[in-house]
This record gives C-alpha cells, structure tokens and sequence, in this order.
C-alpha cells in the first residue's frame, strides 16, 4: 500500500537530524499559523500563490533562494566544523552516512536551489522592466515554472524528515549511485526533485528567450539592449541548449533504477563515463548559466555608480556571447582523469583556457567604465569590486586547472573545491547580491540600509578568504574532498581556519538578515518617491517603485542605449503629460492557480515514485493532467486595467515625486 | 514622464524589424514553440548520443541486425508520414475555418498515429517475447529509450490532438485555440524529422553495424 514507505524512513534514532527536522517543520507551522491568525491566507492567494506578474514571482524567487541559502549554509557549517576536529584518531560528531549527505545535499540546494532562482529571479524581476515592456511572453508559463521549482525545494526538504538524501556527491556519479550501490530512496529524492525543478527551469529559459527576442520597446534593437539583458539572452539560450541534457540523463539514470536498464551499471555492457560525459555536457554550461547574469548585473551597477556608460558595450555583447559558445566546448575538463588521451586532454585544455579571453575583456571593460568616472561607493560597486579581485584569482585557479597534467595532481582535491567556490562565491553570489541590493528600492519603494549592507560585504569578503584560500593549500598539501575525517594532524590548523572563514560568512549572512529588518522598520526614512534612487540609465528606473502592475503607462520609445539616461540628458523624463495625451486602458494576463496547482500534483507524484507508491504516483499525474486541461478550457485569459486607474496612478505619482 | 505614445511610432517599413516593439502573440507563441522543440530535440540528441555509444554493447545478446524486422518499420515510417501529410491537410481546414474537412483530417491524422504506435507496440513485444527486453544488455537499453522516447512523443502528441479536436467541438476556432493547433502541427512534423533520425541511425544502421 505504501511502498518502501514505513516508520523506519523517519530518523528517530539521529538526534541531529531529528533536531534539524523538528526545527525546520515548527519553522513551516509557525509561518502558516502566522498567515491563518492573521487572516492573510486570501491576500496571498490572490496576490502572490497565484500570480503570473513577472515582479511578484521574481520577488517570490528570490526569498526561495534566501531561504534555501540558510539550509546550505547550515550544511557549509557542518562541513567545516566536522573537519575542524576530524584530524587524527578524532572522529567528529558526523558519522560517514550522515557527512556524505550533508555535502551532497550542499552541492545540490546551493546550485539548484540557491543559484538558479537568484539568478531568475533577477532575470524575471528585471528583464521586462528593462525591455521597457509590460510583461514576459508566456506570464502563466512564468508562474509554473516558479511553483516546479518550488516543488523540487520541497521534496529536498522533504528527504530530511522522511527517509535520507543522495550520500553519492551533488552530481550523483554512477556506478555508486546505482541500486546496486545506493539501495536507499536518496538518490531517487535527488533525481525527482531535480527532474521537477529542471522542467520548470527549461521553461523559463523558453520564456526569457521569447520576452528578450521578440518583446522590446519599440525603438529597441539589440544594440540598445541593456547589457544585463544580453546577458540573461545568453543564459536562457544555455538553459534551451543544457537542461534538455540533464533531464535525458536523469531519466537514463531513472530507468537504470526503476527497470533495471543498463545505460550506466558495470555489467550488461553499461558505461558510467557516459553519465559524465552528459552530465558535464550540462554541467559547464549551468556555471555559464549563473555567471553570465551576474556578469550583467555587475555591468549595471558599475556603470550606473560611475555615472558613465559602460565602456566597450559591443565587446562586452561579443564577450559574452564567446563565452555562451565556448562554455559548450570544454566539459572534459571536469574528468580529464578519465584516460582520454593527450590530444583530447590538450584540446579541452586549451579550449578552457581560451574561456579567460573574453573574460579577461569584460574585466578591462568594467575596470575602464570605472576609470574617469565618479564612483560612488555604494554597497553594490563594493560587491563588484569584491568579485573582480576574487573572480581574477578563481579564473587564474581555473587556467591553473585546465592544464591537464596539473589536473591529475589537483583533481578530487580541495584545491578544485576552493577554486570552484571561489568562483561561485566571488561571481555568482556576490553578483547576486549586488544585483539585491541595487533591485531592492525598485522592487520594494525603499532602499536597503548601508551600513549593514556594507558590513554584510565585509564578512563576506572576509570570511571568503579565510575559509577557502587554507583550502588551495590543503590541496596542494593532498587533502581530497569530500573526507569526513582525515589521518594528516598538520592539516588540522588550516581547517580551523577555514572553519572561522565560515563563522564570518555567518556573521555576513547575518547582517544581511538585519539589515533587510532595519531597512523594513526605517523605511519611510528609506522611501524612494522618483523611481530612480542611484541616477540609473536603463528603463527600469523610469517606471515608478515598485511599479504598477502594468510597468509602463505607455511603452517608451527607445532611441539609444541606456535609454532613461539619454530620456532624462533630453529633460523628457520630467515632462507631465500634454493635453493631447490619452490614457489607455491597459490589458494584462489575469491571475491563474495553475501554476500551483500542477506542482502540488508534481510533489505528490514525485514523492510517490520516489517511495515506489504506485496508486499515488498515478492519482498525481492526472491530477497535473486535471489542472492543465482545465486551465486549457480558460477563455477570459485577461483583464483590463481602466484608463482612469492608470492615469490616477501616474498622476499620485508625479504629485509625490515633485515633492 | 518622456514616455512616448507607441501611436506615435513611425510606420512600419521605415524602421528595423528589431526596432517595431512588441511582436504580435501568433509571432511570440509560434516563436517560444519552436524553442521548445528545439529543446525537445536536444532531448532526443542526447539519448541518439547514449545509443551510437551503446549500440555495440551487446553483452552476448541479440544484436540489431537480427533483431530488427525492416519491412515492419518501412509501414511504420509510412504511417508517420502519411500523418504528417494529413496533418497538412487539417492545417489548411483550419485556416479555412472548415469544421467537417478539420474534423476528418484530424481523425485520419489520429488513425495513422495509432497505427505507428501499434506497429511499434507489436515490435517491442515480440522483442521482448523474445528475450530482447530493454534489461538485457546496454544495447537493447540505448534502443528501447531512444524509439520509446519517441513513441511516448507520439503518444502524447495523440492526446494533444484529442484534446484540440474537443476544444475546437466546444470553444470553436478562437484565436488562441488556432495558436494551439499551430503549434500541435509543428510539435506533429518534428516527431516526423526525430524518426528519420531513427529510422537512418537505428534501423539502417543496424545493416552495416
């Protein structure tokens, strides 16, 4: 009746994950008594669960993101203070089942589940802003994709309190993670949620590609496109190009476990290095994935606080667009240990080192848009000055790394992990928080609060260099990854090191929640009543903040890159509608539980197929069949704004601007 | 507020196709269906890669050229494309809003359909009767995940084409219901392009493996 499902699946007998358990379902309950005392349970549903803005389901990416960054840190923490005292005879507090799940599960939520909805959720919250349009193409396609996402943190989460978590590595290799290797349902846990969380993922990068190719303002072409929008381009074309791979893996690798294929097992003539093979044909890409956009959020913000444009914005298009081409030409480098040969070997190698080319381009171009300006030193410009100096040393790890020969050295070593973490850290967080700090006023009406936005950055960067630069050493020295205790004494000192490199990245994450409560509590002294606090120069800043539903009273009319900048050189950004100028009425997708809807059934029939719950898994999939066909039968697909509404907002708006 | 009416645009021809603003919804729904295929087809791409490198990994057992019955998949292929003409036709009832002539290609197009997946069927149980089954070695997993994947394309592209045949008998031919089997014809003429992969790498192929 129930599968593989029984009491036995629940750690009674683990006190820490127990504890982590009970924390994590008091958290949820306290959230949902909080909404049913307060009554907010119908506002949230109309408002938010059931969206299909492209603002709100942004903002609802990024607190996904927020959340799950907790979850992979409380892992990172382990991580570390386990190897701070695992040295010699010592034996830690983690018992090897239970360290072997905390690194994979780290691996997985900060990539899949930190990384990835960061990253969209900036695209999403940003891009049509930017494009100076009122929506993306497919806005009930958006909502979907947000709630599969959903979906798979769930089941994540899920694997904590029922059952166990992938002890194979975040990328789970086969053989080990075949059911001759891995009995257990942690692997299934891995591949449904990220199965689930994929599809949603190739759909916004059909979505995104469709808004930024085919719906700009008028006067838009690609060579006035806002830089963080080419780079969101070359991101969602990677996401059509990649998560297609993934998702034929994964479901080999399914079929290998559910029916006893034989794609990757060690007989019947299966082959496991052609699941790593496909994997990193995914896997290089996913990093250019996250990287590039915040690439572009950096260009932003470099920019906009230098007061200048950014310097060489066609080599940064070409820049950008190289690295989108080349990240699929260099996945052996993940395992040119695999005996592929010289020739092959030196091939990817030097593919790989071409990659620093238009990196290093883009490098220049930030430091010359800098050069000659005024640069306020902002929270957000310290984020990006932090990268550059962190990216240039991970990048030259990275060249390091693509030399074969020193790659059979350094290869499982806790080298490759510092440089990787060097630069998802340096690159991709800390642009995700630049990219948070200088979105926040536009999406909420206030900025956030500097002091401890500065302080944040401190500890970040701080605590970045004390926990990973002992581990490039440790490298060197021989400690491979992924060891829950190690025999080498002298390694000890540098992992106490590293381990308070992670108390100070707590002390950042800290004053990031801080600083999000005090700027809440200040915020009429945060207020931001113009819609451009930092003097932008892309469309996003004409708009008020946080925009009306609709974006735009009426799509601007582009005549230039950085278009508000040269709007407001004009002094057309003050000038009050004339006489002559109409309101329209405005026409926008209505709402829809679809989205919603689907990933509930996405969530029963994972967790079904994952505790082999036949009659469930079934009752799942019609149940997602149900919403789609119901949904298909919706005629009244949108609503209309009244021109008095638009024309009472925008006036309210020019009257509190003005004062 | 410098925001300029999109009335006041200049006219079309005077400015780059780039530059006209926010495409029509049959361009921007035609546009993201085809990304979609692509991705589909980069699906397909990767499990074609999993059977040329599995294709030798008999471990012992039946190998293509014995198993594979090529006058079965010629009617096959036939049906499929016999399909893929009708669904032309239905296209073009469509766009004459002709609802009998939609009605019959639709049905034909759904009975050559069925066809297909019932002559597969029957290949992949006799396979499987004898002792060809998809757990038997590398090889047989690689064939049976590459042709499957695509009968459950056409599967599911059968019961898309019910769906749309109930939603034109109930909502008619609305603009978004034509979007829609816009897209089904493109979605149905891909799987068609996916099989002449098929029939080229897995069948013929077989001959000279």
């Amino acid at each position: 009746m129930l599968g593989k499902l029984s009491w036995d699946a629940i750690p009674f007998d683990q006190p820490i994950p127990m504890a982590a358990s009970l924390l994590m379902i008091l958290a949820i309950l306290a959230v949902l008594a909080t909404v049913l005392l307060k009554g907010w349970g119908p506002y949230l549903w109309r408002e938010w669960i059931t969206s299909v803005d492209h603002k709100r389901i942004g903002v609802m990416y990024g607190l996904l993101a927020l959340v799950m960054l907790l979850r992979g840190f409380t892992d990172a923490i382990m991580m570390r203070s386990q190897q701070a005292l695992a040295a010699g005879d010592a034996r830690g507090y983690l018992p090897p089942e239970h360290y072997d799940q905390i690194f994979s599960a780290h691996g997985t939520i900060m990539i899949f589940f930190v990384a990835m909805p960061f990253v969209i959720g900036l695209m999403n919250f940003i891009v049509p802003l930017q494009l100076g349009v009122r929506d993306v193409a497919f806005p009930v396609l958006n909502s979907i994709s947000f709630w599969l996402t959903a979906a798979g943190v769930l089941l994540v989460n899920m694997s904590l309190v029922i059952g166990e978590f992938a002890k194979t590595g975040w990328l789970v290799y086969p053989p080990l993670s075949e059911l001759a290797y891995s009995p257990g349902v942690g692997v299934d846990y891995y591949l449904w949620a990220l199965q689930i969380s994929g599809a949603g993922t190739l759909m916004t990068g059909i979505n995104f590609t469709t808004t930024i190719l085919k719906l700009r303002a008028p006067g838009m072409g690609y060579g006035r496109m806002p830089i963080f929008c080419w780079t969101a381009l070359a991101s969602n074309l990677l996401i059509i190009a990649a998560f297609p791979i993934l998702t034929a893996t994964f479901a080999m690798l399914l079929l290998d476990r559910y029916l006893g294929f034989h794609f990757f097992t060690t007989d019947g003539g299966g082959n496991a290095m052609m699941y790593i093979n496909l994997i990193w044909a995914w896997g290089h890409p996913e990093v250019y994935i996250l990287i590039l956009p915040a690439f572009g959020v950096y260009s932003e913000v470099i920019s906009t606080f230098s007061g200048k444009a950014l310097f060489g914005y066609r080599s940064m298009v070409v820049a950008t667009m190289a690295i989108c081409m080349l990240s699929f030409m260099v996945w052996l480098h993940h395992f040119f240990t695999m005996g592929a040969g010289g020739d092959v070997n030196g091939v990817f190698g030097i593919a790989t080192m071409i990659i620093a080319v238009p990196t290093g381009v883009k490098i220049f171009n930030w430091l010359f848009t800098m050069f000659g300006g005024r640069v306020r030193f902002t929270s957000p410009i310290l984020w990006s000055l932090g990268f550059m100096c962190t990216f240039v040393i991970g990048g030259m790890t990275g060249v390091l790394l693509a030399v074969p020969p020193a790659d059979f050295v350094l290869h499982n070593s806790l080298f490759l992990i510092a440089h990787f973490h060097n630069v998802i850290i340096g690159g991709v967080l800390f642009g995700a928080f630049a990219g948070y700090t200088y979105w926040f006023p536009k999406a909420f009406g206030f900025t956030l609060d500097e002091r401890y936005g500065k302080a944040a950055f401190w500890f970040w960067l701080i605590g970045f260099y004390l926990a990973f630069m002992p581990l490039y050493l440790l490298g060197l020295m021989g400690a491979t990854r992924r060891m829950q205790h190690y025999p080498e004494t002298d390694w000890q000192p540098l992992m106490i090191v590293a381990m308070i490199g992670a108390l100070f990245i707590l002390a950042g994450i800290l004053c990031i929640a801080l600083q999000l409560y005090v700027s809440i509590r200040n915020r009429v002294a945060l207020r931001d009543r113009t819609g451009d606090p930092w003097n932008g120069r892309t469309l996003e800043w004409s708009t008020a903040s946080p925009p009306p539903p609709w974006n735009f009273a009426f799509l601007p009319h582009v005549q230039a890159p950085d278009a508000w900048w040269r709007m407001k050189q004009a002094g057309q950004h003050t000038s009050v509608p004339g006489a002559e100028r109409q309101w329209h009425a405005i026409t926008l997708p209505r709402n829809s539980p679809v989205g919603f809807f689907i990933s509930f059934f996405a969530v029963i029939s994972g967790f079904a197929l994952i505790w082999h719950i036949w009659w469930m898994a079934i009752i799942g999939i019609a149940g997602m069949a149900a919403s789609g066909l119901v949904h298909a039968w919706r005629i009244d697909s949108e609503i209309e704004i009244p021109a008095e509404e638009v024309a009472a907002f925008e006036q309210a708006r020019q009257r509190s601007a003005a004062t | 507020m410098s925001l300029v009416d999109t009335l006041t645009t200049p006219a079309e021809g005077d400015v780059p196709l780039s530059e006209r603003g926010p495409a029509a919804v049959d361009v921007v729904v035609g546009f993201g269906f085809w990304l979609f295929l692509l991705s589909d087809i980069v699906i397909f791409g990767s499990l074609f890669a999993a059977y040329a490198v599995l294709a030798g990994q008999t471990d012992g057992g039946p190998d293509g050229q014995h198993l594979f019955d090529r006058a079965n998949v010629l009617i096959e292929t036939g049906c499929l494309l016999a399909s893929s003409f009708t669904c032309g036709l239905f296209s073009l009832a469509i766009e004459r809003r002709a609802a009998a002539a939609t009605y019959l290609w639709a049905a034909v197009t759904f009975a050559f359909g069925a066809a297909f997946l019932g002559l597969e069927l029957s290949e992949f149980i006799r396979m499987i009767g004898e002792g060809a089954a998809p757990t038997r070695s590398a090889f047989l997993s690689a064939f049976f995940t590459l042709v499957g994947t695509h009968g459950l394309h056409v599967t599911l592209g059968l019961c898309w084409l019910a769906v749309m045949v109930a939603q034109i008998a109930t909502l008619g031919f609305r603009p978004h219901i034509v979007r829609r089997l816009f897209c089904f014809s493109l979605f149905w003429h891909a799987l068609d392009i996916v099989w002449i992969g098929v029939f080229t790498i897995v069948y013929l192929g077989a001959a000279y493996a």
